[in-house]
């Protein structure tokens, strides 16, 4: 099923990133994608399931959550974030802004982990910049 | 303990500038009036913090000296073709003014945020220009505010109270009553609902959710809150009418809107999933103010269309300007991102995506606009200042800078910042250095400085000073 992804700010993103974008707070409130209750219904996805979304771009794991807000069916929501922004569209069509509302996306069930940022971050740039965790405790 | 009073919130657009922080032996131990995320930035933000300057070797993050860093960074900006220098929108406008100058003696691309979030409106602005005022003028007079495309519940959120519908205004007053009213009023319907549901089985599952109050409207002369969205936010669920458009449909509701005020007919049923009737009875409530208020946000700004949204947001206000007075005004993000327009153009002429490349600024968004140097791949190195592009731009993007040599100045540890090759930790803003910034109605305010940074931490203005002399250094010894 095809759903329209709309990704945006939520009061609990920005609450987490003012505890670090390393912290649990910004992981359980940002790795997530809002769901129309019905949709979930439909595709089999509890509340707090993992779930794969893919757009043209690449896909992303992150887990599901019911809204009550998205009245529409079809529609779902995921806060700004490094997240999100593994499924968004970098052309900007000459004016800079890359389109950030309204993506196609695809959604499904998985077993799969919801990766934490710094794995998030090797699984897609590659590792030879990003130093593993045990070795990096500097600021944590 | 010190009470510091009028302490001005260095987190969102609003700009608060009431808050009250309790310091204790140099540590914030509270801050009053602030909202949720005010309040987290400033009890938390010395948190997951790294303050020691720290430079790649051997692919590792090693700490190292400020001057080490330094040193390295400057080393690297000299020696880049075409560097990006991007961010800006969280640090002071003196912080800012410096980063133009290195950008010029370096022959880079500077942008800041506005490029991924208000850039649209900016263009939008430049072809048709903006009826805005300050937003104490909206507090005391307006007396029809719509949010179009923006949630300040979760992004500004002490705005509604601060300047629109829950704010006493000299001239205007709050609508709590009506909202609390409004509240007992759905919450017995929605009983009542129940019950009947439960006596004759077999209806639907849940009531059906009174999207339009029309049939509760206030009194003319009270203050009206209207919102536009594709979702219902907590911001709708304030509003005494909200009106749901379809993803990518903002662009035919405004042009519909247009046409409605101008009294012509229009033959559909509805636009983008809106019934005629409902964008008439909006099109009368906006032709019926006294003094309406646009507040629009990233709803038009990052959905197809674009600045086209904006554009006709903006000659909707004044098209209504034959009728009444209305005004129109962006909300801003960060909270100095305005400051960071502001300074950028009267420094360069430009408010942001400027290229020093030709040793002149030039400005084309869509060529020389971050997202576009980074997926095109043009850069060679970055300097990003208190800013996480790992985190916010798109994965194509994000490829191609972290590829590159990369400079971080930030007071957080962030996803940039782990991916860089000299980390630059600095003194918080508002919190730990003093500065200027700009609130989203262009009004200046004084960041206080309200404790002490930790040592070695210095403010983004004197990291960026001493970056600048040594750039100038290195390139002096190349020309001479
Ligand atoms: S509304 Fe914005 S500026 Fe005001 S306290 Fe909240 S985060 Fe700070």
């Amino acid at each position: 099923m095809e759903f329209t992804l709309i990704t945006g700010r939520t009061i609990n993103q920005g609450r987490g990133k003012e505890h670090g974008k390393f912290s649990e707070e910004y992981l359980v409130n940002v790795a997530v994608c809002e769901m129309n209750p019905e949709d979930m219904r439909r595709l089999n996805i509890k509340d707090g399931m993992n779930i794969r979304v893919t757009t043209e771009v690449g896909s992303v794991i992150v887990k599901a959550r019911k809204s009550r807000r998205i009245k529409t069916p079809g529609v779902i929501f995921m806060p700004y974030g490094p997240w999100a922004n593994a499924v968004t569209k970098p052309e900007s069509e000459g004016t800079g802004m890359p389109l950030l509302k309204g993506l196609k996306a695809n959604v499904e069930p998985t077993k799969d982990e919801v990766s934490n940022l710094k794995d998030l971050l090797i699984e897609a740039y590659g590792s030879s910049k990003i130093v593993k965790s045990e070795e990096q405790k500097l600021w944590m | 303990m010190d009470v510091i009073l009028s302490v001005v919130c260095p987190v969102c657009g609003c700009c608060c500038d009431d808050l009250e922080a309790l310091v204790d032996n140099n540590r914030i131990v509270d801050v009053r009036n602030a909202c949720a995320l005010g309040a987290a930035k400033f009890l938390n933000y010395s948190r997951h913090r790294n303050t020691k300057p720290l430079i790649r070797k051997n692919g590792r993050l090693v700490e190292a000296s400020l001057e080490e860093a330094i040193e390295r960074s400057a080393e690297i900006l000299a020696n880049a073709s075409y560097p990006l220098l991007y961010g800006w929108s969280s640090t002071s406008c003196e912080a800012i003014r410096v980063g133009l100058e290195l950008a010029e003696e370096v022959g880079g691309v500077i942008d800041n945020t506005s490029t991924i979030c208000h850039g649209p409106s900016v263009i939008a602005i430049q072809e048709v220009g903006l009826p805005a005022c300050t937003l104490g003028q909206i507090r005391h007079r307006a007396d029809l505010i719509v949010y179009w495309g923006s949630n300040p519940w979760s992004a500004h959120p002490r705005h509604i109270e601060r300047y629109t519908a829950l704010a006493e205004g000299r001239f205007q007053k709050a609508i709590w009553k009506r909202y609390l009213s409004r509240l007992v009023f759905e919450s017995a319907s929605k009983r009542r609902y129940r019950v009947a549901s439960l006596m004759f089985k077999g209806g639907s599952a849940s009531p059906p959710a009174p999207e339009v109050f029309s049939q509760l409207l206030p009194p003319s002369e009270e203050r009206k809150l209207v919102v536009v969205d594709v979702q219902r936010t907590r911001t709708a669920d304030l509003a005494d009418f909200f009106i749901r458009v379809e993803p990518g449909g903002d662009y035919d509701v405004l042009q519909a809107l247009r046409a409605l005020i101008r009294d012509e007919e229009l033959d559909v049923d509805e636009v983008a999933g809106v019934p005629i009737e409902t964008l008439e009875e909006l099109a009368d409530l906006m032709v019926n103010a006294r003094f309406g208020m646009i507040f629009f946000g990233l709803g038009l700004t990052m959905s197809v269309g674009r600045s086209r949204n904006v554009e006709a947001a903006i000659k909707l206000t004044r098209d209504l300007n034959r009728y009444t007075k209305f005004l129109i005004m962006p909300m801003r993000g960060h909270f100095n991102v305005t400051g960071a327009d502001t300074v950028f153009t009267w420094q360069t002429g430009y408010p942001y995506a400027v290229d020093f490349s030709h040793g002149y600024p030039r400005y084309n968004p869509g060529e020389t606009s971050a997202i576009d140097v980074l997926t095109k791949d043009d850069v060679d190195a970055a300097l990003v200042v208190a800013s996480d592009p790992v985190s916010n731009f798109p994965r194509k993007c994000v490829e191609n800078l972290v590829k590159k040599p990369l400079i971080v100045i930030d007071s957080h540890m962030s996803a940039t910042a782990l991916v860089a090759d000299v980390v630059i930790p600095s003194a918080f803003v508002g919190i730990e250095a003093e500065g200027t910034t700009y609130r989203m109605d262009h009004v200046p305010l004084p960041l206080k400085k309200i404790v002490e940074p930790p040592e070695g931490c210095l403010p983004d203005e004197e990291i960026l000073r001493m970056m600048l002399e040594r750039v100038r250094d290195i390139k002096g010894r190349e020309s001479s």
